[in-house]
């Protein structure tokens, strides 16, 4: 073929090419880490894609965050409500931590893996699932990646926006005891930000757990009718899973879907700290890794079933 | 050895079946039955490096699931496939890093993503360098004339920009093999022309092996050097592009437009395709039959106002090929 070049093609080299030069900089211990970055770079590509172009839908976004608002509002004056009723001495949160909690709890909605990937349902509704195995990539890491970068694009403005009206706004207009407070310290500021990575990655298997189902039934309505409230509620998105009665509060703390929002709202308002903290995160890794080996282990099942059948 | 070896290969389906109605939905709850379709009942061919071969055969054939199983999608039920050494199914993930599939009826492409974005994600995806990428992403703009949409989302492109797209797509990781299934369906006349010259240079030039299913039998003219034709599952003929056309082109067509009725004729080497009113339609082989000598014959006892000679359209003996071999989907 022509070797003609277009002027876009020189336009379009750049930072790619110079951050190539660098990694082929001899010295450091390159080979490995080269290696291991081209192992990773389809997975990391198609969170970027995925994450890019889901964050350009803005209007959803504001519709969501002022959806979170409302309900945020309304569970807010529910527990202060029941709170004043004579509750605050008997359980292990205060007031102003579960409105935190609360906050926190719909400012991270979206990171609640309550319905299946569209993409994985529209993709089983079109028969391009089983097109993703033409891709040299493991199917569950693609998958997962791109999913990740779902719940990532969503998660991160609204969390932001409803981070500024809840956190600034409600302050700006005089109700600072109803506001999102900030984390209880720096540490607790630190652990929340692994706690919540590691959320991410619990999210995702849980939610890859759903697309799998999608696969296997090739209908998502089912999986998303029944998912929807398990772990809307074992999350702790409906209400702090320490407010539940002694003995199944410390049994939904260990759930694995405790470490979806639960964990890292606890780790945030410093109810769980210390060595406590770090357990909380050790459960957050082996619950991910356990979701993780049941999911690639039932997805090569339903993958082997899968035909594409009609030309 | 062989690039690709395809041996007794058979493909069922298990489709579920539902008698039709409301009772049939409510009966589909608790019983079920299923009915096994073999889509392949024994396919055998092989393929060396660097050949094209046109795969044609009506709808239903079996194409589509042939190149399903050859490009690691399908599992095959028996039989023997492998490419380049590898089993298809078994190797998938080392078996797709060296083929292109194109299929026309579906996308590939992520709908939502700029087309110059979507090669870059693939470029990750098959791991490209960058060098690589460069070269071969300028060699394929040029070539199918894709510059003005590479900034467009992929949903936003007409059926013909996008088949060019997917094209290049499937070739950003230089593949060995290409796999077309109806690359040309749909498209305009100038975008078919671009697919069909990249396809044949990517074949000449850089030797890349391509196996082509195709209604149109343009394509398979402008292209295939092999043509295997298949229906029900099975390979019905398989020989050199040149043999099948030159048994197709044997014959001709003669219509003659008479004065008064057209005469009833028995002559031997000639078959009466047609005769209503003044007009006759004959069907004969030139190397036996003298077409000058033909219509003196027939003008003798009525006076003929037109003559017309024509080769049938090929399109038209492809069908009566497959209704031959009782081919055509039932």
């Amino acid at each position: 073929m022509s070797e003609q070049k277009g002027p876009r093609g020189r336009g379009a080299k750049g930072p790619r090419e110079e951050r190539r030069s660098r990694m082929e900089a001899p010295g450091d211990e390159g080979g490995a880490a080269r290696s291991l970055a081209d192992a990773a770079r389809p997975y990391r590509a198609a969170f970027a894609a995925r994450f890019s172009t889901l964050l350009e839908y803005r209007g959803a976004a504001v519709a969501g965050v002022a959806t979170q608002l409302w309900w945020g509002g309304i569970k807010v004056m529910i527990l202060a409500a029941f709170y004043q009723a004579g509750l605050e001495t008997a359980v292990p949160l205060s007031l102003s931590g579960a409105i935190t909690y609360t906050w926190t709890a719909q400012a991270l909605f979206a990171l609640v893996p309550w319905t299946a990937d569209p993409e994985v349902v529209q993709a089983v509704r079109s028969g391009g699932v089983s097109y993703d195995n033409l891709r040299p990539v493991d199917a569950y890491g693609f998958w997962f990646a791109r999913s990740a970068g779902w719940l990532a694009a969503r998660a991160l403005p609204r969390a932001l926006m409803l981070g500024a009206a809840a956190g600034f706004g409600l302050r700006f207009v005089g109700l600072t005891a109803w506001a999102w407070q900030a984390p209880a310290s720096w540490a607790a500021a630190l652990a929340f930000v692994i706690s919540l990575g590691l959320a991410l990655v619990v999210s995702t298997a849980v939610l890859m757990l759903l697309n799998i189902t999608v696969v296997a039934l090739l209908d998502e309505r089912g999986v998303n009718a029944l998912a929807a409230p398990f772990i809307l509620v074992l999350s702790g998105n409906l209400l702090p899973l320490s407010l539940y009665p002694d003995g199944v509060s410390q049994l939904l703390e260990l759930s694995p879907l405790a470490g979806i929002l639960d964990t890292p709202l606890r780790i945030y308002l410093g109810t769980l700290s210390g060595q406590a903290a770090a357990l909380g995160l050790l459960l957050q890794l082996f619950w991910a890794s356990v979701i993780v080996l049941i999911g690639r282990a039932s997805l090569a099942v339903a993958l082997r079933r899968l035909e594409v059948q009609g030309g | 050895m062989s690039q690709v070896v395809v041996r007794d290969l058979v493909k069922a389906y298990r489709i579920a079946e539902r008698e039709p109605g409301l009772w049939g939905a409510v009966r589909g709850v608790w019983s079920r039955r299923y009915r096994e379709v073999q889509a392949l009942s024994g396919i055998s061919f092989s393929l060396e490096r660097g050949e094209l071969l046109g795969f044609i055969g009506p709808n239903g054939a079996g194409k589509s699931t042939t190149i399903k199983v050859l490009s690691g999608i399908l599992q095959p039920t028996a039989g023997l496939v492998e490419v380049g050494g590898l089993s298809p199914f078994a190797d998938r993930r080392r078996h797709v890093q060296r083929i292109g599939v194109v299929f026309g009826q579906r996308t590939q492409l992520w709908w939502d993503l700029p087309v110059l974005d979507g090669f870059r994600l693939l470029a990750d995806i098959y791991r490209v360098d960058q060098a690589r990428f460069q070269r071969s992403t300028d060699e394929l703009i040029a070539a199918l004339n894709i510059e003005p949409v590479l900034q467009q989302p992929v949903r936003q492109l007409s059926l013909g920009q996008r088949m060019r797209v997917e094209i290049a797509a499937a070739l950003l990781h230089e593949p060995e093999l290409l796999f077309l299934d109806e690359p040309t369906i749909g498209l305009d006349a100038p975008s078919k022309l671009a697919v069909r010259e990249v396809v044949k240079r990517l074949n000449r030039e850089r030797g890349v092996t391509v196996l082509l299913t195709t209604h149109d039998m343009h394509d398979i003219e402008a292209l295939a050097e092999r043509v295997i034709v298949i229906g029900r599952g099975r390979v019905l003929s398989d020989s050199p592009f040149q043999t099948r056309r030159d048994t197709v082109l044997r014959e001709r067509r003669l219509t003659l437009e008479f004065s008064g009725e057209a005469p009833a004729i028995d002559w031997p080497g000639v078959t009466v395709l047609s005769r209503s009113g003044a007009t006759l339609v004959l069907s004969f082989d030139p190397s036996q039959t003298n077409t000058p000598e033909l219509v003196a014959r027939a003008s003798r006892d009525q006076a003929v106002l037109d003559v017309h000679v024509e080769r049938p359209a090929i399109e038209e003996v492809i069908a009566r090929f497959y209704h031959l071999h009782g081919a055509a989907e039932g």
